[in-house]
């Protein structure tokens, strides 16, 4: 079983990194995307900085959205569900493994410059090291959410705009706890409480979304 | 271990119709049954319930004797269709490691599949280089990198030219004397011994809702 699921997070990150294709083009949207805010808001130090945690966390939650329609649907074209539902992984699993995946080769990379991309918006240099950890719990969570919008609407067309309506909504409390938690950070509040409940949002996704995409998956397969 | 399908009171739906209704077989080791019948009648919506893909409608699908669930037929068997199940941006060789390593084969039987099934100076293409016989030769090799007693063949031959129809003729023949058994879909009559299957269209159209 552990070979096969180490077979398939191998095969699906290969697959994300080949021509380029997920993990630059959602790092270049978020460079992108944060590149226009001091564009849009003009360029005074202390708004930016002030808005900065919270513009982050929307523009990493936009970004995590990128490239969620190709998560299940490039296989469920390309008929590899067949093969995985005959291997020895349960859809579940497979489900799990694809996010992770997913999560490794996108979220990852955007948690990576979340530090960088706040800092040069002008949040404490000091906050980085929370604010990765943070962008990390956060964007796993958006990965797994994201897989479930994914497996539900795997299938119909127009599927990426149906995703992001599907999804945002349950992306409304990491950016809440996150943006939050940098906020608390920034002002000496306690950080505890927002960090905590970001995790728990994270486990919640974890623990649940499997058994989701699993039906949904299984529903869309039949 | 003797390995037998027993369907029992199969019905099957596609969306909300009636395919298949009150559909009694067995399947023993050494045997293959070959699916018959017009385009549309259900051959591939019955070979995907074998491989458990789809609940059944009415009825159980069984393993032996044992009251076994769907999935445990899933795992033993090796389901071919019309999707080549294969990542068109991917190379031949990556993908068969993956499937090799994924449906738990070993390199060396990797290597006898490759050699058997000719598949060495495509090693290094695309997928999507590949011509529609090419890549069923490639699907074709997954039956012999990994051992399992059931083969659900959606077509088989249908893309092959006579020389691979031959050969594939001949890996099923050496799987159903080693003891396996074979359900597979066809409109050519197979060159071996088999035991027809025809599906008739009675309840087309019947639309059955729950």
């Amino acid at each position: 079983m552990i070979p096969a699921a180490l077979a398939l997070l191998k095969r699906d990150l290969s697959l994300a990194f080949a021509r380029g294709g997920g993990p630059v083009l959602a790092a270049g949207f978020y460079i992108t995307l944060m590149a226009m805010v001091p564009l849009s808001l003009g360029p005074d130090a202390q708004t930016l900085s002030r808005i900065a945690p919270g513009l982050t966390w929307l523009c990493l939650a936009l970004a995590s959205l990128l490239s969620l329609e190709r998560l299940f649907e490039r296989d469920y074209e390309d008929g590899v569900f067949d093969l995985l539902r005959t291997g020895p992984l349960a859809l579940e699993a497979v489900a799990l493994l694809k996010c992770l995946a997913q999560w490794l080769g996108t979220g990852l990379i955007l948690s990576l410059m979340t530090p960088v991309v706040m800092i040069i918006l002008g949040a404490p240099v000091d906050a980085a090291g929370l604010s990765l950890i943070a962008a990390l719990i956060g964007s796993l969570s958006f990965a797994l959410i994201g897989g479930v919008g994914a497996s539900l609407t795997l299938g119909s067309r127009k599927g990426g705009v149906l995703i992001a309506l599907l999804v945002l909504p349950f992306y409304v409390p990491p950016v809440i706890f996150g943006a939050g938690l940098m906020d608390a950070y920034v002002t000496g509040a306690p950080i505890a409480q927002a960090l905590g409940l970001l995790g728990a949002y994270g486990l919640f996704a974890l623990a649940l979304s499997p058994i989701a995409m699993g039906a949904a998956l299984r529903s869309a397969l039949n | 271990m003797p390995f037998a399908i027993r369907v029992e009171g199969l019905s099957l739906k596609k969306g909300y119709k009636l395919l298949i209704s009150d559909l009694n077989f067995e399947v023993g080791p050494g045997e293959c049954v070959a699916l018959t019948g017009a385009n549309g009648v259900g051959k591939t919506t019955l070979l995907r319930a074998l491989a458990g893909f789809a609940p059944p409608h009415a009825g159980s699908i069984r393993i032996g004797d044992d009251n076994s669930d769907d999935s445990i037929v899933a795992s033993n068997s090796h389901y071919l269709g019309h999707a080549e199940s294969l990542s068109p941006s991917r190379r031949v060789d990556q993908e068969l490691s993956f499937q090799c390593e994924y449906l738990g084969g070993t390199a060396g039987s990797l290597a006898e599949a490759v050699g058997k099934l000719r598949l060495n100076s495509l090693l290094d293409l695309e997928v999507r280089m590949l011509s529609a016989g090419q890549k069923r030769r490639l699907s074709l090799a997954r039956l012999l990198m990994v051992e399992r007693p059931v083969w659900l063949l959606d077509e088989p031959m249908s893309p092959l030219d006579t020389e691979h129809r031959a050969l594939l003729a001949g890996m099923m023949q050496a799987h159903l004397s080693d003891g396996g058994l074979i359900v597979c879909a066809v409109h050519d009559p197979l060159p071996f011994e088999t035991r027809e299957l025809r599906l008739t269209r009675a309840e087309v159209g019947e639309v059955v809702y729950g």
